[in-house]
């Protein structure tokens, strides 16, 4: 039997934290890509488009992330996709946080004055341009604190895909519990890097809301 | 393609459904009622006079709400039985659910105890009303109304999230399904359609509670 050290638990705890960070920033890139997508969708003028991106995001935030992991782990091989626990945590994450993001940018498109859209237009603007270089950059600066409080339940939502195999924090805490049965040695640790990795993006968020709140 | 979607496993798993979302309905119940009755406590006492337990709460809130669900109640399942504390699964899941509501419904009631104007507290304190009365007659009802929208989006939250404590292995609607996919082989038909089955329960519990808000909160939910 292998002797585990306080030490040989937390440095292994570490390195599988690199898993989850690695995991949340992926996800989260790819979440901003899609989301930019689906918010076109979400704002535009067509009505089916528009509901299609209605019924995209209500269907992430109303079903919970574990079903929509199992759906793409179990679903994408029926497909002829070989698919690693991997490929489906990034693939589930970034569709997830693709909805949520949209949501959140929607609301700050939807803030931005009428006039705006106006006088982009009477510029000789196209729609793509108006968007890129006067309303999303508007809106973005309004979302900002909502879009890092998002990253932070992003980086917690990865503890799930510990569940469909993924080898990152939870996991690999699963792993040790069994080996050194001090499970509130382990999972406090495991808590406390977690809040590590997330308590200086709320401080964060909170402080950018502070600071729209003053303009 | 040689894969063919079944369904015909569905006419006898549909009891066992129905029991796990029983029991998922049963929980969100439990910790959404036990979660606000303690929050307007932590709101309250987070407002209070007292310097040490302002802070206690406000630690309590942040590490709740910077630490994973799974980790809670993994903890709580697995760590505290380590103190002496052993906990039956249904237990530890509405004690992990509780706690983790109670962190976030905290902050909620907190903002509509802050929202309530200064003079409401003020007139009612002139009328003579006792400062508790004050709080649970005049501050309370106004706080709850301009936060009814916020704590029903947090109880939908809760309940999907509440998928995950089929790991310690209560018997909801997620582990019904766990077991299914193990007997029946078919795991893609069978998260298809408890998916289903959950989107159906989060669009009823938002319509349920909007309804019941609408009968009760005078004015009705915005």
């Amino acid at each position: 039997m292998i002797e585990f050290t306080l030490w040989d638990i937390i440095r292994n705890l570490l390195l599988a934290a690199r898993w989850t960070i690695l995991l949340s920033a992926v996800a989260f890139a790819g979440g901003i890509v899609v989301g930019l997508l689906i918010l076109f969708l979400r704002i535009s003028k067509r009505r089916w488009v528009k509901r299609f991106a209605e019924y995209y995001i209500g269907l992430f935030q109303g079903t919970p992330l574990l079903m929509q992991l199992f759906l793409l782990f179990f679903g994408l091989p029926l497909l002829g996709l070989r698919i690693e626990p991997w490929t489906a945590a990034v693939l589930g994450l970034t569709l997830c946080a693709s909805a949520f993001l949209a949501e959140i940018w929607r609301g700050g498109v939807e803030a931005v004055p009428v006039g705006q859209w106006d006088a982009g237009s009477s510029l000789g603007l196209h729609y793509i341009s108006q968007m890129r270089l006067i309303i999303l950059p508007q809106a973005f600066t309004m979302t900002r604190a909502p879009t890092v409080g998002f990253l932070v339940q992003l980086i917690k939502s990865t503890a799930l895909t510990s569940i469909i195999g993924f080898e990152e924090l939870v996991r690999t805490s699963n792993a040790i519990n069994n080996a050194t049965f001090e499970p509130f040695k382990v999972y406090g640790f495991v808590a406390l890097i977690y809040f590590a990795l997330c308590f200086p993006l709320t401080r964060y968020a909170k402080m950018l809301e502070l600071r729209a709140l003053k303009h | 393609m040689g894969y063919v979607l079944d369904f015909g496993w569905l006419k006898d798993a549909v009891f066992l459904i129905a029991n796990g979302a029983t029991m998922t309905l049963f929980l969100i119940a439990v910790s959404a009622v036990a979660g606000i009755v303690l929050s307007i406590l932590g709101a309250a006492a987070r407002r209070s006079r007292h310097a040490v337990l302002r802070q206690l709460i406000g630690g309590y809130v942040e590490l709740v709400r910077n630490t994973p669900f799974l980790v809670q109640l993994f903890f709580i399942f697995f760590g505290l039985p380590s103190l002496g504390i052993r906990l039956d699964p249904v237990v530890a899941a509405i004690l992990a659910m509780t706690l983790n509501m109670t962190a976030y419904t905290t902050e909620i009631v907190g903002a509509g105890l802050d929202a309530v104007h200064k003079g409401q507290r003020e007139a009612a304190l002139a009328l003579g009303l006792k400062p508790r009365q004050v709080f649970v007659k005049i501050v309370l009802p106004q706080a709850l109304k301009v936060i009814y929208p916020a704590l029903t989006s947090q109880i939908v939250i809760m309940m999907l999230e509440s998928a995950v404590v089929s790991q310690i292995a209560v018997r909801e609607l997620t582990y019904e399904a766990d077991m299914l996919q193990a007997r029946t082989f078919r795991a893609f038909e069978t998260y298809f359609v408890i998916t289903l089955v959950y989107l159906g329960m989060s669009i009823g519990l938002r319509r349920l509670l909007v309804a019941g808000g609408n009968r009760f909160l005078p004015g009705g939910v915005r």
